[in-house]
Order: C-alpha cells, then structure tokens, then sequence
C-alpha cells in the first residue's frame, strides 16, 4: 500500500450487554491528524465505542485497526499508540500530580532520559506548572481535568481519546482545552466525545451523530447542516405592502415563503422569518427584488443553524426510523475504493 | 514483565505515604505485643515444656485473620470503584503485571510487619540474658512458616479483591476463605463422616491440607517440600484466578 493506513477505521461494531445492543453496525474512519467528534445523547454507545477503540473492552463483532493494526488481536501493540483519558477523569487521589506524571510516562515506556523534560512540557502546555507539587486529590475540578488531558497526551501517542474532556469546566478552562485540542490539529488524531455543542464545532474537523448504537450522521458541521436540515432561513425586517410579498417570494425561489410575522412596530417596520427548502445563498437576489419593488429593508441576515439544531433533528430522524446513511464529505470525494457509480 | 518493577514500586510507594499503612502496623504490633506479653506471663508463673516462640507461632492465625484482608481488600477492589484500573489497563500493561505487581507489594508489607515482631524476641534476649528463652530453631521455622505461609494468604486476599468493587464485600470475602482454609480445614479433618472408605482420598487431601500441622513441621524445623508445593501451587492457582476475575470483570463491564 503506498499511503500510510488510516489512523482509526473502525467497521461493522457491534457491542452488546447481556442481549442489549449497546453499538451495532458503526463504521467510520479516520484520517491521521483529524480531530474527530462523537455526539450523542446519553446512552448512545459513545463511551462504548471509545473503550472498544482503546482494546478496554472486546467487541462482539466487527473489526477495529489503529494505524492498521487490529484491536482484538495486538490489543498491547495498540495501546502504544493511544492517549486514552475515559469519562468522569478517575485519578488517583494520593499523589503528587508530578509523580502521576512520572509514573504514567514510565508504564507507557517514555524512556527515563526525556521522561523529564517532556513532564515539564506537558504540564507547561497544559498550564498545570504551579499546582505539581499538589495532591490530586486537593484540586480543583478544571484542574483534574487537565491533569487527565496532560496525561492522555503525554507519551505523544498518534491517536488520542478523549471521553468529555471538557465536562465540569469553566468557560475560561474550556477555552484553554479547546486551545489545547486544536494545537494538535495535523500531529495527533483526536477523538472527543461532549455534550457541548459549540465545543464541538469549533475544535472538530469532522462530526460523527450516534444515537442508539448507530451512527445517525456524519461529516463536517457544514456538511450536516445542509444534509440534516435540507432548508435555510432568513431574518427580514421590512415595511411596505406585505400581501404582495408572497408573490415575489415564489417567484425568486419556488419554495421560499414567510413562516413567521411579527406585528408591526412603532417605525412601521415588520420583521419576518422566511424558509426555502434549499441550500442557495439567496440574500443578495432577495433583497433587489425588494428594493426593486420599493420596500424599505432594515436588515436581511441569514439565519445560520447551530449545530444543536442539526443534533436534534438528525437524533430525532433516527428515533423515528433507521434513516438511510447521509454520505459524508469523505465518501463523496473518490477514496481508496473506487466508487459504486456508474460510468 | 517490563513494566513490573514500575508498579512494584509505586504501589511500595504509595503504601509508605499512606498514614493507613502505619496505623495498622502500630495496631498489628500492640496485638502481638500483647500477645507476646501474655505468653511471657505464662513462663514468670511456672515452666513450660516449649520456647516462648513456639508459642508465639501458635496463634498466628489470629494475626492473619484480620491483618490479610485488611492489607489486601483495598489493592483491585478500590482502583475498579475508583476506574483507575480503566486508565491502568490502557496503558501498555497487562493485567498479569497489575495483579503481581499489588500482590508483591501486598505480601512485602506483611512481611515486614512480622518481621519486626523480631524485636520482641531481641527485647526478650537483652532483658533476660537467657539463651534458653529464644530458641533459634522455633524462631527460624516459625518465621519461615509465616513467609511460606504468607504467599498462599496475600494470594488468597488479592483473589478476594479482584472479585468485587466493594472493599467491604472483599475484605470479608477473604475473612471468610482464610477461615475456611485454616479452620473449617481442621474441622473437616476431625468430621467422622469422612472417615468412609469412598471419601478416603478426600480425607487424605484434607490432611494434607492442615495449615496448623504445617505450623507444627516447620516451627519443629521440618521444612517439607510437600508442604512448600502445596504453597506455592495454591498461590499461583489463586494469583491465576485473580487474573481471571479481573479479566472477566472487563468483558461485563
């Protein structure tokens, strides 16, 4: 193979517990240097997922590699290549935070020469230099969390997992974490799971939705607004003779039409929310009709989905039935295999 | 085993910072201080026919009963609560090096508490200036007995530990199996339905298995390979299941 293998591809995985399907049939891949996020409500199978890719827990069925090795068979090759901090960050509560670090560095083979130096570094990073003579068990939660973060990333591992990195955090801490996270953009693959959607959204190259064991979406933020949503919105404040507004709306976009009317106000001026079952950026169309037609226009702004609004509904969409896989931008561009289309 | 020595001594480490580890080493020698104490009294008010330390090996039952399970419950039950066993296994470690790596450690500080019971006999010597009253021959063999003795103990404590989260469900656990191995075995052997011819093999297996008829060999200086065997098999059969119960916790978990 003349590319390197992909850092995680994870396919066909099934979990269960005692008949239960914690995880069926998740397949994705991930390419070196990506961070990745999970979403999904509780209980979706994402810490499953993320104790199966770090060899913790066995699935049932299916097949995981990290750098082309599998799990259920090198599980010990593969721990050499994973920084793994899992959910709620349990930490020994006795000791120092430099002896934590030395003695993690020492069962993950950091040779003792740069052990040292590279502590130093980790704490540094992590802004943990004034609290290393503390007990862990005297910290504060943001503290804890970064010495877990520091932890996971203190081997310089290829693939690094993170359950809730962010979880318990103030938002200054976050900002810090989310920082640290996009620092090893290009040097580590990252895996993170939370419940933090904005979080998501600004550190992660890619989105992966799971909800019941199944992955319901995924691609990039953009990617699953358009795919998951399918419509755009606009804001509009105008005055002028709403009743012919419908007309010209059909007529720049079949589809557009107003879904909310507010009452006038003291200027004269409505505000309006319209809906087009596209993705065209139809602002700069719509607002020279309007002035064509003489309309006064106080402001235009597309209405940008969060990705909240794209986790609801792709989580709802799959309670209520399994939807079909919405092909990612991964899948879309040719990959390794040829693609199934004609021609 | 690379990574044995690592958590040997950090686990030694951690066992020298914990105030834990020095409350029972003072409880552990004002019990046997006392105990000391007592047979002594027993040689100021009339003679006796055995050593002060053959006495002194004669309840070491006593000591074990509580002191193995309180050293042992702690080492697999509260890194499972606490989910650092999670963050252990992860790292390039396997289970086998966790398990030694507790049960060494484990078994060092039982060994250090009952060697320093050896200053009770230096006291003895100095105040008494009598060769009589310690009698190296009981003093080796009973200690050896206690180190020999003690690997089947610690194992049985880890096994104990590997099986629940709970370390009051552990502690008593290992209470209960080193009862039974120690005492229930004695009872077993004296039970008179055993004595039928089909049950014979049974009632030899039994015999064998008498902890204090061991104590008595060795505290006499028999050091017997038989005895030695049946140690040091026990301790790698229930190291092994230690391994296993942690293991088989992890496909469930």
């Amino acid at each position: 193979m003349s590319e390197p293998p992909s850092a995680i591809e994870v396919s066909r995985l099934f979990k269960t517990y005692g008949g239960v399907a914690a995880v069926s049939d998740i397949s994705f891949n991930v390419a070196r240097g990506e961070i990745i996020g999970f979403l999904g409500p509780n209980g979706a199978g994402k810490s499953t997922t993320m104790r199966i890719l770090t060899g913790y827990v066995p699935a049932t069925s299916g097949s995981v590699k990290i750098c082309g090795v599998p799990v259920a068979t090198h599980a010990d090759e593969i721990k050499r290549f994973i920084g793994y901090m899992p959910e709620n960050n349990p930490l020994p509560e006795d000791m120092r935070v430099s002896e934590y670090m030395y003695f993690r560095g020492r069962l993950k083979e950091v040779p003792r020469r740069k052990l040292g130096p590279r502590i130093d570094e980790v704490l540094e990073i992590c802004d943990l230099k004034r609290v290393r003579h503390k007990i862990i068990g005297q910290l504060s939660k943001g503290f804890r969390q970064r010495v877990g973060i520091a932890e996971a990333i203190l081997a310089e591992p290829p693939v690094i997992i993170m359950d809730e990195p962010t979880i318990g955090l103030d938002p200054h801490q976050i900002l810090i974490v989310r920082d640290l996270i996009a620092g090893l953009r290009g040097r580590m693959t990252v895996i993170i799971s939370s419940h933090i959607l904005p979080e998501i959204e600004m550190t992660c190259d890619r989105v992966l939705i799971i909800n019941q064991g199944r992955v319901v979406a995924q691609g990039t933020p953009a990617d699953l607004r358009r795919e998951i949503l399918g419509h755009s919105s606009y804001k509009l404040e105008v005055r002028g003779d709403l009743t012919a507004l419908p007309g010209i709306l059909t007529a720049l976009q079949p589809t557009l039409r107003v879904t909310h009317q507010d009452e006038p106000d003291a200027a004269g001026f409505v505000a309006l929310t319209l809906r087009a079952d596209c993705d065209d950026e139809l602002g700069e169309a719509l607002l020279r009709a309007l002035l064509a037609r003489d309309y006064r226009v106080r402001a235009l702004g597309r209405v940008h989905p969060t990705l909240e609004d794209v986790f609801l509904a792709a989580t709802r969409r799959s309670w209520d039935s399994i939807a079909p896989r919405v092909p990612t931008a991964a899948e879309r561009k040719p990959t390794i295999e040829p693609p199934a289309s004609p021609g | 085993m690379k990574h044995y020595f690592t958590l040997l001594s950090h686990e030694i480490r951690m066992l020298l910072v914990s105030p834990s580890t020095y409350i029972a080493a003072t409880a552990f020698l004002a019990f046997m201080g006392f105990m000391f104490t007592g047979i002594l009294e027993n040689y100021s008010k009339q003679a006796q026919e055995v050593s002060p330390a053959h006495q002194f090996f004669l309840f070491f039952w006593l000591p074990v009963f509580f002191m193995v399970p309180l050293l042992t419950m702690k080492c697999l039950a509260e890194e499972r609560r606490l989910g650092t066993l999670e963050t252990l296994l992860t790292t390039p470690v396997t289970t086998t090096e966790v398990v030694l790596g507790k049960y060494s450690a484990a078994y060092l500080l039982y060994l250090a508490l009952w060697l320093s019971t050896g200053g009770f006999f230096y006291v003895l010597k100095h105040f008494s200036g009598d060769m009589r009253f310690v009698d190296p021959g009981p003093l080796v063999g009973g200690y050896v007995f206690i180190a020999v003795s003690g690997l089947l103990f610690i194992a049985i404590g880890v096994f104990a530990s590997s099986l629940s989260r709970n370390q009051a469900v552990a502690g008593i656990l290992g209470f209960t199996m080193l009862f039974a191995l120690i005492i229930g075995n004695g009872f077993l052997a004296d039970a008179s339905w055993l004595d039928r011819e089909a049950l014979r093999p049974f009632k030899a297996a039994v015999t064998t298995m008498q902890i204090t008829s061991h104590r008595d060999d060795f505290v006499r200086g028999v050091v017997d390979t038989r005895h030695l065997l049946f140690y040091l098999s026990g301790t790698v059969l229930a190291l092994i299941f230690s391994i296993l119960g942690v293991e088989a916790k992890l496909l469930h978990s």
